[in-house]
């Protein structure tokens, strides 16, 4: 049983593969980490998943429905949860507020005017601030946060969301050692209940994850495996992790 | 509340203070031509209301709100015209066309519990499909701007071309009208229509309010700030931008008939281009995003307006582009937005008058401090509450 499933998804922008015949397997509380150079699709692999592009070719499937050519709110609201690259809170609302906006509830106009907010749900975006340490900054407009606390506080924002699936673009971009530690611990914690797809370019943070590696390569599945297996590929030294980790090193 | 007097406190309840006791006093002092002109300035805030809804809050500037405006004035003004007629009689205009009998979309405007409804059922029921088709194909931005711009023209030369059906470029007076028996023109109708618009202003205040706080209005501010995101998040931003725009072409409606009734006539001019945009001018001036805001710019400008219009008629559209261009370039946030960061006092110290400090003048006056420390504040109020 696979939650999701990508079939020979191809998109082309203006004849420019972006992605090209990618085949991908989920399974249940799956934590996977997806890995590539800049420009091998990973942002667009997103994309086609939460329904912002259509594949040229192929089907996405989600608990075995095809969810291709499904509005992002539906998508969305069948369990699939995502956060960006740069983090994207709402700069005018409190932490609190975005959490109140992300939680899993009807999200009717008339469910947010004439529907409050259960006990439960006030405790769990409570205790969410607190996860992520914002407690003393739930009153202060997001737009004042530091960078760091704005990758959390999405993070935060993407687990009140309470998907099964959740798709997360870079989340320690920008963050310091201790930071990208605890948001490790976080998402390993989260795997199990949830499936969780990394995207990340951080490999010191991939190889904590001890998460099976999908590599990308020019919009096409180059290798998939553990950490050791995938940097030991051939393949992948070429195009992506030999040049990288020297320079790293 | 030791705090009551302290600046920030001072800052948030003067603006209301002052709009009650003008409020109270004002009828009293002001002879009824000049009451007359607040009433009528009054309803152009409710307009200024809903402006301040989908643009200062969603982020959507339209500027074709004369639309659902002259809707609810031409609805009113149908009414009016029936109203005060000999079983038989048709309105005198019909006469000059060889019109013979009224025409069938007239009918219902002989019952005043459904004028009741067509002034703000009707423009509420065009915007929200006018706004349904143009959100669901996500338009938005400027040209959203641009298409209702457009469609103000259409409605305008249609209702500008109807001679036949309702007077077109002439419009429809309401003055010689009766209602309760008593003249819409009279001294004595057109103070009680200024009460009537003064309670329906506070009212539409309250409606955006409670529209604008809770967790719906967080929707809304989120639309205007990060529409994508807010899709992502389970969330169909066409429902609610279709659902705040029909309310402001309800609110415009509403304003639209207590303007026609307090000026004598309604007529396509309430359609033209320059109108829609004085209505963003306005909410601009007042402080778009602050509700109080809508209601005073749109009062302030129009009285300055009239006023300067009687003295020097010609120099009104230079002051009114100067206004803008104030805002734009040094009062972001309007005139509320600026009287709420401190404007005033950093005025004051300008000209070498420097506000008393607490703390340290460089911590307590600088406005980001200050800034901060009132985001903090509103904030655990909020909270406790």
């Amino acid at each position: 049983m696979t939650l999701l499933e990508l079939r020979g998804v191809s998109v082309s922008f203006d004849g420019f593969l972006a992605l090209n015949d990618l085949n991908l397997q989920l399974a249940p509380g799956e934590l996977r980490a997806v890995i590539g150079p800049n420009g091998a699709g990973k942002t667009t692999f997103l994309d086609v998943i939460t329904g912002k592009v259509k594949p040229s070719r192929g089907d996405v499937l989600f608990r075995g429905r095809s969810i291709v050519g499904q509005s992002e709110h539906r998508i969305s609201r069948l369990g699939i949860g995502r956060k960006f690259q740069a983090p994207r809170v709402y700069q005018n609302l409190t932490p609190r507020r975005n959490l109140e906006l992300a939680l899993r509830a009807p999200h009717g106009p008339a469910a947010l005017l004439f529907g409050a907010l259960s006990v439960e749900q006030r405790d769990r975006v409570q205790q969410l601030l607190a996860v992520v340490g914002l407690e003393a900054h739930a009153h202060q407009p997001a737009g004042g946060l530091s960078h760091g606390q704005k990758q959390w506080l999405e993070i935060a924002m993407l687990v009140a969301q309470d998907p099964d699936l959740l798709l997360v673009d870079e989340p320690v971009a920008g963050l310091t050692d201790e930071e990208t530690a605890r948001t490790g611990e976080l998402l390993r914690q989260l795997a199990g209940d949830h499936t969780v797809l990394v995207i990340e370019h951080d490999m010191e943070f991939i190889r904590d994850l001890q998460a099976p590696v999908t590599v990308l390569h020019e919009g096409h599945v180059l290798c998939e495996g553990s950490m050791e297996q995938v940097q030991s590929d051939p393949r992948v030294i070429e195009v992506y992790l030999g040049s990288d980790t020297q320079e790293a090193a | 509340m030791p705090d009551l007097l302290s600046g920030r406190q001072l800052r948030r309840w003067l603006p209301w203070l002052l709009i009650v006791v003008a409020a109270l006093v004002l009828p009293v002092l002001l002879p009824p031509f000049r009451l007359n002109l607040l009433g009528r300035f009054l309803s152009l805030g409710i307009v200024a209301l809903g402006i301040d809804l989908i643009w200062g809050y969603t982020g959507m500037l339209s500027l074709g709100q004369g639309i659902f405006f002259a809707l609810g004035g031409y609805a009113l003004g149908m009414y009016l015209q029936l109203a005060s007629l000999q079983p038989g009689e048709l309105p005198e205009f019909f006469s000059l066309y060889g019109v013979k009998s009224l025409p069938a979309f007239w009918q219902p405007f002989n019952s005043p519990l459904f004028t009741f409804f067509a002034i703000w059922v009707i423009p509420a029921l065009v915007a929200g499909l006018l706004g349904y088709l143009v959100f669901r194909n996500r338009i938005k931005g400027v040209y959203f701007s641009i298409l209702t711009q457009a469609a103000l023209l259409v409605f305008f030369n249609f209702f500008n071309g109807q001679q036949k059906l309702i007077n077109g470029t002439n419009g429809l007076k309401t003055d010689t009208a009766r209602i309760f028996g008593e003249l819409v023109g009279s001294d004595a109708m057109q103070r009680n229509l200024f009460w009537l618009t003064l309670v329906l202003v506070i009212g539409a205040w309250f409606l955006c309010r409670w529209l604008s706080s809770g967790r719906f209005g967080d929707a809304l501010v989120a639309i205007r700030d990060d529409e994508p995101r807010l899709r992502f998040t389970g969330y169909n931003p066409t429902a609610y931008k279709t659902v705040v725009f029909a309310v402001a072409g309800a609110l415009a409606g509403i304003s639209g008939a207590l303007y026609t009734v307090q000026s004598g006539i309604v007529s396509p001019q309430y359609m033209a281009v320059p109108f829609s945009i004085e209505m963003v001018i306005w909410v601009a001036v007042g402080g778009r995003g602050t509700l109080i805001g809508a209601v005073l710019g749109a009062v302030l400008i129009n009285y300055a307006k009239s006023l300067v219009s009687e003295q020097l008629p010609e120099t009104w559209l230079f002051i009114q582009g100067g206004l803008f261009l104030l805002v734009v370039t040094a009062l972001p946030d309007g005139l509320m937005g600026w009287w709420r960061q401190g404007g005033p006092a950093r005025l004051i110290a300008m000209v070498g008058w420097p506000p008393k400090a607490a703390t340290y003048p460089s911590l307590d006056l600088d406005p980001e401090v200050q800034a901060e420390q009132r985001r903090f504040d509103d904030g655990s109020h909020g909270g406790a509450a």
